[in-house]
């Protein structure tokens, strides 16, 4: 960047203007999180008056201990990380192999092949059709299906596909002479080389997965089954719904809003804990990479 | 071969058979060395087209009950044919008439607001100088596109809350009687436009950030000779220099108008706004999942698709155009 001392006085004027406008957006993007922390630390009578604002009002661990109280809680925060991870696991073998084998040049029909994929971005049968299918393969309530019908999207393929592709072929004729075959060169040459984009698509699965609650929400009666977020749904519902809870909200330390709160400010750590790896990667030519398709 | 062809003429055909026969075999024999040799590439795109097969190509066969009189018990192949049926019922009904109306108005509404927002963030962090502050702003603002549509949904109803709420709270201060936010159809759009802002602008400034930071330093080095200042130098190199990346992505977002994050919508909405608030893809989950009427909400999902198909067929075309000069 250049140098503040060539700013003439009215670009100063104009960089602070700026600055001042950029600090107000950030505080109001960082504002309803420390809202909602606030909520969840609040008494009952506080947070239903309206009084909390910045700082938790008559602090209180009440709306916690209602929250951590439940075995439901517990369960769907384990089937989040189920899907997650299982999810995650599922998609890498299969796009990974699958990209790599729509960059080689020898395969036959490539073009047809990779059309067929791409299709998909651009043609989707919809909702309906898609979830008769789900019941017509037996997937509904189902853990495994929840895994493996979410587990590619073309755009994660293309995007591995074309880092593949511009991973010059000199790397992997070393490896061939040595005798190597076509699942070691992925794994020991084209694998070590494509890290970052790996990485990228890991992220990407991870953050999908982590936040996924429509289709969890549709496929997924058995309420043991149910991921967080479909809880948390489930759970705003409730207690929105339930006449008794909202009769006795003057006397009772928590409320629905700083219930509501806890639940949100327990489903969010495990994105903040993760958040700076994600940072690491948002390498602007690695999110750029899959556009041009 | 010329010997052939002086040659009576049942021979000819019979070596003509030949010639043909031996030219499949030789292909099939280059098919047979190709699989031995090459089969493990075959092995590994397999899992990838199954899935494919199985999990989006099958449904566009089921897509066939959007003509049907589709029952449960007579499956998608027994069910009988009806034709375009469903697609009058859904244009003689207001509800469905009106979610098309609704889904293009959010997405124009998007577009106007939802769309110069990270653009103009971009401008902004490319004018601040102290490293830090940039670092620390672009880290927040970036943290919402990764919160779940469930949290974000449940931000927005507690905040908006008529008695708890944070916004009728401010609103208390000035002495002005709290407003029912969520239940007003003319909130919605306002409320569900601004939560995408907050969400989105931030991390959509990525692309653009990287398109500033392509531009070539020497254009600014000469417009500091000439005495330029900032300002300017923002309207006359800098968005100059960053309008192929404008337009490409304002292409893709136009493609992309009947997709609208129904999820979000799902989790904000009530019967109270769907005046404003139902798009197709939420009137398809109610009329669907929710209703059991797949043929209709089928019939309804092809519609969206068929017109998102050629948006996105037709911007990728002029984008194609565009791309020549773009920054990609």
């Amino acid at each position: 960047m250049q140098n503040m001392n060539l700013y003439s006085r009215g670009d100063k004027f104009f960089v602070k203007i700026n600055m001042v406008l950029v600090a107000l957006f950030t505080i109001s993007t960082l504002y309803p999180f420390i809202y909602i922390a606030a909520m969840s630390f609040s008494s009952g009578f506080a947070a239903t008056s309206g009084k909390v604002v910045l700082t938790p009002i008559q602090s209180t661990l009440a709306a916690y201990n209602v929250v951590l109280a439940e075995p439901e809680f517990w369960r769907s925060y384990l089937n989040t990380f189920i899907y997650t991870i299982g999810g995650t696991i599922m998609s890498l073998l299969i796009v990974i192999p699958g990209a790599y084998a729509l960059s080689r040049p020898q395969l036959l029909g490539r073009r047809f092949w990779n059309l067929l994929v791409a299709f998909t971005m651009w043609f989707n049968a919809g909702m309906i059709p898609f979830w008769l299918n789900m019941r017509d393969l037996g997937l509904l309530d189902s853990y495994f299906g929840i895994i493996i019908a979410f587990a590619v999207n073309a755009f994660n393929i293309i995007l591995l596909r074309n880092f593949f592709e511009s991973i010059p072929s000199s790397f992997e004729e070393a490896a061939r002479m040595d005798g190597a075959n076509e699942f070691q060169i992925l794994w020991k040459v084209y694998m070590p080389l494509s890290k970052a984009a790996i990485a990228t698509i890991t992220l990407f699965c991870v953050v999908a997965r982590w936040n996924g609650f429509f289709w969890a929400m549709i496929l997924l009666s058995d309420e043991s089954k149910i991921p967080l977020q479909v809880y948390l749904r489930h759970t705003i519902q409730r207690l929105s719904d339930d006449e008794e809870f909202t009769t006795t909200l003057i006397t009772a330390p928590y409320s629905v809003e700083t219930v509501t709160a806890a639940i949100i400010i327990c489903s969010i750590i495990p994105v903040l804990l993760f958040y700076p790896f994600i940072q690491k990667y948002f390498n602007k030519g690695i999110l750029l990479g899959g556009v041009k398709e | 071969m010329s010997d052939e062809h002086t040659a009576s003429i049942p021979k000819t055909e019979k070596s003509n058979v030949e010639v043909r026969h031996d030219r499949r075999n030789e292909r099939l024999t280059w098919l047979i060395d190709h699989f031995k040799r090459e089969w493990q590439i075959y092995v590994m795109l397999a899992p990838a087209i199954i899935w494919f097969l199985l999990f989006l190509y099958k449904p566009m066969y089921g897509l066939q009950i959007a003509f049907k009189d589709y029952s449960i018990f007579r499956g998608i192949d027994g069910s009988p044919w009806v034709g375009w049926e469903h697609f009058g019922t859904l244009f003689g009904s207001d509800q469905f008439v009106r979610a098309v109306w609704n889904t293009i108005k959010i997405s124009a509404l998007n577009l106007l607001f939802g769309f110069p927002a990270p653009i103009i963030l971009a401008l902004m962090f490319n004018e601040i100088l102290n490293a830090t502050f940039k670092k620390t702003a672009q880290t927040i603002v970036y943290l919402p596109h990764f919160i779940s549509s469930v949290i974000i949904a449940g931000i927005v109803i507690t905040a908006f809350s008529p008695s708890a709420g944070i916004v009728n709270t401010i609103i208390g201060w000035f002495g002005f009687e709290p407003i029912y936010f969520l239940t007003k159809p003319e909130w919605f759009r306002p409320i569900f436009i601004g939560t995408g802002i907050w969400q989105e602008a931030g991390f959509g400034s990525i692309v653009f950030l990287a398109a500033i930071a392509g531009v070539n330093p020497s254009l600014y080095e000469s417009a500091v000779v000439d005495g330029a200042n900032r300002w300017q130098m923002m309207w006359k190199i800098t968005i100059p220099s960053i309008m192929p990346t404008i337009l490409i992505m304002l292409i893709i977002r136009i493609g992309n108008i009947m997709e609208v994050s129904f999820e979000l919508i799902i989790l904000l909405y009530q019967p109270a706004t769907y005046a404003t608030a139902d798009v197709v893809n939420t009137f398809i989950y109610r009329q669907g999942i929710q209703g059991g009427q797949y043929d209709i909400a089928a019939a309804a999902g092809l519609f969206n698709a068929v017109v998102a198909f050629v948006l996105v067929m037709t911007a990728n075309s002029i984008s194609k155009r565009f791309s020549r000069t773009s920054l990609w």
